[in-house]
């Protein structure tokens, strides 16, 4: 029960045109096309191997396309071919306007230096130098994710799993992205703790307007963060709609299957 | 004196629903063929027929939550009128923010939220302030007898009759146009069905139209202005 404050701009923020990934005779992602608005959270649903990862690495530029293009309105309103921009131009969009959450937190954390200084450090990519402020803005972050501030100068190697998620969390929000990626966010988390998690994030998200993209293999994820799905099977979307539609009434053979196979709590 | 003739805010015309069971070796199962009638401002029309027959389908229909195999569903969306069977996903979305809502028996709780918050969020979600939602919400909890003290509470720890009702206070709070109401008194006690006929004696004075779901022969009686004999869309056999 996503909430419903979806996208309210017409012009998509993102968009996938003809995407693939082939390595050799091995077809990872196929013919991948779609648009996403701003506010809009999309789940991109399906087992391991059937390219959701790959097609995130494709979509955030980590990994170079094979096939068609991914092309993001930038903050100025120009919606461009992403592999047209320059190293610096790509990085700058990682630093401010995207946010990646990773599965693993030590991936996008810094695991030895202090939380402040992992939420600060995003900050200080963008111009910030005055150490009070920027103090002062990590706080403010550390207390909306949860995390107790007395612990902002230990270092998340210190953490337990759900604050490392917590303050990747806090981490790539800092910047006020207007898009993040998550791959899997809730992965490697106790049950408790991941509802917890996932009511954080669904508040971070419609409190900021975020467009998100998730990938997941969690259907209650998908049911719980997204306003729409999309089903991958074999490197293709195999279905696509509204996210209470596609769960509750799955129409192709492979997302019965996926829904079906949810154990009842 | 003539009566004054309300807008349609739904027309559905020969809808149908087919179920394809592909893990059942791809029976198909139809539903409903040739759905079709009218709802009308301040009316509340009542899906009749029995168990099975297909009348919550056509409401998930109505609400986009199961697709449509053919046919129309057009609701008065803004100055529009939108056929919800072809709309895109968003438009979907903005219908159900301004437009179209569902209170069902059972609430979908999120972990964590407070009673209070879960009722004010469809205000808040639409630009009214924390405080005038919050105080609204309030006022319909208490209608709907759940005491005060519960409701910072998640209701995810109440009984099943105290989260119906938190639910239907959630459904009503929006000032939506269209609502479908899926057997929205089942297993309440009396005082408090008769709390939701006087909700629903409400929206209709407010001009809204409404689809309702009920098995109870004394609630239909008080809240149908007209009842559709669902049998009459069954897929002959």
């Amino acid at each position: 029960m996503a909430d419903a404050r979806a996208a309210t701009t017409n012009q998509p923020l993102l968009v996938a045109d003809g995407l693939g990934k082939a390595y050799g005779r091995l077809t990872a992602c196929e013919d991948i096309s779609f648009a996403l608005y701003p506010g809009e959270v999309l789940a991109i649903v399906g087992e391991s191997g059937s390219g959701k990862s790959t097609l995130l690495q494709l979509l955030s530029t980590q990994l170079a396309a094979t096939a068609g293009r991914v092309s993001y309105r930038m903050r100025d309103g120009v919606l461009r071919d992403l592999s047209s921009l320059g190293e610096a131009e790509r990085r700058f969009l990682f630093r401010t306007d995207w946010g990646f959450v990773h599965q693993d937190p030590a991936q996008g954390l810094r695991m030895a230096v202090s939380a402040g200084a992992n939420v600060g450090e995003r900050l200080m990519a963008v111009g910030w130098n005055h150490y009070g402020r920027i103090r002062q803005t990590a706080t403010a972050w550390l207390e909306r994710v949860e995390i107790d501030v007395g612990r902002i100068d230990d270092a998340p190697r210190t953490y337990s799993g759900g604050m490392r998620q917590r303050l990747q969390i806090a981490r790539n929000l800092v910047t006020e992205p207007r898009l993040v990626f998550m791959d899997e966010p809730t992965g490697g988390l106790d049950v408790s703790v991941q509802a917890r998690l996932l009511d954080l994030v669904r508040g971070l998200v419609s409190e900021l307007g975020l467009a998100v993209i998730v990938v997941t293999h969690d259907l209650a994820v998908a049911r719980l963060l997204s306003h729409r799905i999309m089903v991958m099977k074999a490197g293709r979307v195999i279905e696509t709609g509204l996210t209470d539609q596609v769960l509750d009434d799955p129409r192709e053979p492979y997302s019965q299957l996926l829904v079906s196979s949810i154990l009842p709590a | 004196m003539t009566p004054t003739i309300e807008p349609v805010m739904i027309e559905i015309t020969n809808a149908e629903k087919t179920f394809t069971m592909h893990l059942q070796g791809g029976i198909r199962l139809p539903v409903v063929r040739g759905v079709s009638f009218k709802v009308r401002a301040g009316e509340c029309v009542v899906l009749s027929g029995p168990s099975g027959a297909g009348k919550s389908s056509i409401l998930k229909m109505v609400f986009g939550n199961y697709r449509c195999d053919g046919g129309v569903i057009a609701v008065r969306h803004g100055d529009e009128m939108l056929d919800v069977a072809k709309a895109e996903p968003r438009q979907i979305l903005s219908v159900r923010r301004s437009t179209v809502g569902y209170v069902s028996q059972f609430l979908r709780a999120v972990p964590r939220v407070p009673t209070i918050d879960v009722v004010a969020e469809p205000l808040i979600a639409t630009g009214t302030s924390r405080d005038r939602a919050h105080e609204q919400a309030g006022a319909l909890l208490r209608c709907l007898n759940i005491p005060e003290r519960l409701w910072g509470l998640p209701p995810s720890t109440f009984s099943g009759g105290e989260q119906q009702r938190v639910n239907i206070a959630r459904g009503f709070i929006p000032e939506l146009p269209i609502l479908l109401l899926d057997e929205p008194t089942a297993s309440l006690d009396a005082a408090n069905r008769e709390v939701v006929v006087d909700l629903i004696d409400e929206k209709k004075r407010a001009g809204v139209a409404m689809i309702a779901i009920v098995h109870d022969d004394e609630i239909r009686r008080l809240i149908a202005d007209r009842v559709v004999d669902v049998t009459t869309f069954a897929v002959a056999a």
